[in-house]
């Protein structure tokens, strides 16, 4: 258990549609939040990568999923890994403040599935499991905090025995 | 064991100083350690101690206390750590956990945090009644201590006095269902039980483990 420690890492995407533009004054504290928060998250234990834009520190530049909506794509080592850094970080005040910066969630804004160690995932893939999510609820191949997976289960769960897998 | 058993252990007075000692503590403690603090024989304190660990109350696990390893490191000693679960009896019997998860899922999906925080922010000023904000860390020690938080001093570089920090979260299982809303309740609550404008401040510094609150000296005042 301790060579090959992690086989699968555990992929997050968090999407939050903005009340007011990044620029806008209103949205400064959250801005100035961004480098600190995103250090704590590189330094963090567990983390293993994070979606940037190209030439930039951060993912708030893409908007794969609306001029208004920015997104959060990371990998981490294990759920409770990303669990302490999302809730028991500088990451806390963040989520903290939401309501201040970003329009509440009608439908999931959090998606988790296991990935192979090593693979990058794409900013499609990682919508294709929030559409999945969004479709089907929770299950091995997109779910959430509150109803989780292990990485085993998810391994146990081919798509060929699952009708809503395309 | 049901909840009511495990409870119904502590009723040992010296097993329950054990039980006291080693929860404050906040880390592994041997026997050795919690016989001279409780007062009491090593063999007594290992038999109510393992006692304790088999009602579910505490862990037990084994360690090399001098940090010492390989041959001629002695013997692993036996070491003791709260258990993580929890243990509730109430009667006649009541549901609160199940209410407030079921609040707290309807205001997260409502996005009432700041109603909630409001409310919190009045049943903290209300707990403290007519007296003032809190007159130093001392207070806020017993007052948080008073509120089952489990407070304890920190050493921090450049802060003469040190912050409390909480080793218990009095709202566990609901903060780690909806963090962002509860913890948030808990920040409010404790800034209206300690005053926001006094000698001391609480402010949001989670830490895995622990509540989300730190409580130090304010900025601009001196200690």
């Amino acid at each position: 258990m301790t060579t090959a420690r992690h086989s699968a890492h555990l992929a997050q995407l968090n999407v939050s549609k903005l009340l007011h533009p990044l620029d806008d004054p209103r949205t400064a504290p959250f801005v100035e939040m961004l480098d600190p928060v995103n250090a704590a998250a590189d330094a963090a234990p567990g983390f293993v990568w994070r979606l940037v834009g190209e030439g930039e520190a951060d993912a708030t530049g893409l908007r794969p999923l609306g001029d208004d909506v920015i997104v959060n794509l990371s990998v981490w080592e294990t759920r409770e890994a990303l669990w302490d850094f999302a809730y028991r970080s500088g990451h806390l005040e963040v989520v903290r403040k939401r309501r201040d910066w970003f329009h509440r969630h009608v439908e999931a804004h959090l998606v988790l599935w296991w990935i192979p160690a090593g693979h990058v995932p794409t900013v499609d893939e990682a919508v294709g499991r929030l559409a999945d999510l969004r479709a089907h609820g929770p299950s091995p191949r997109a779910f959430t905090f509150a109803s989780s997976y292990t990485a085993a289960e998810a391994a146990a769960h081919t798509p060929d025995e699952d009708p809503a897998a395309v | 064991m049901e909840d009511i058993d495990a409870i119904a252990v502590l009723q040992d007075p010296v097993r329950r100083r054990l039980y006291e000692y080693v929860v404050a503590q906040g880390r592994e403690v041997g026997r050795n350690e919690a016989a001279e603090a409780t007062g009491v024989a090593r063999t007594l304190a290992a038999h109510h101690l393992d006692k304790l660990a088999g009602a579910g109350l505490l862990e037990s696990g084994s360690r090399r206390l001098s940090g010492r390893s390989g041959p001629g490191a002695g013997r692993p000693a036996k070491v003791y750590t709260r258990a993580r679960g929890e243990r509730s009896v109430s009667l006649p019997a009541r549901d609160y956990r199940t209410a407030a998860e079921l609040l707290a899922e309807a205001a997260e999906r409502a996005g009432l945090d700041a109603g909630l925080c409001a409310a919190a922010r009045r049943r903290g000023e209300a707990l403290r009644g007519p007296a003032g904000p809190c007159g130093g860390l001392e207070e806020a020690l017993e007052t948080l201590a008073a509120r089952g938080y489990e407070p304890y001093r920190e050493e921090v570089e450049g802060e003469a006095a040190g912050v409390v920090r909480m080793r218990n979260c009095p709202f566990h299982a609901v903060a780690e269902s909806f963090p962002p809303l509860v913890c948030g309740m808990n920040l409010a609550l404790l800034e209206g039980l300690f005053g926001t404008e006094g000698p001391v401040r609480a402010r949001m510094d989670a830490r895995p483990g622990e509540c989300c609150v730190v409580v130090e000296a304010s900025k601009n005042n001196i200690d």
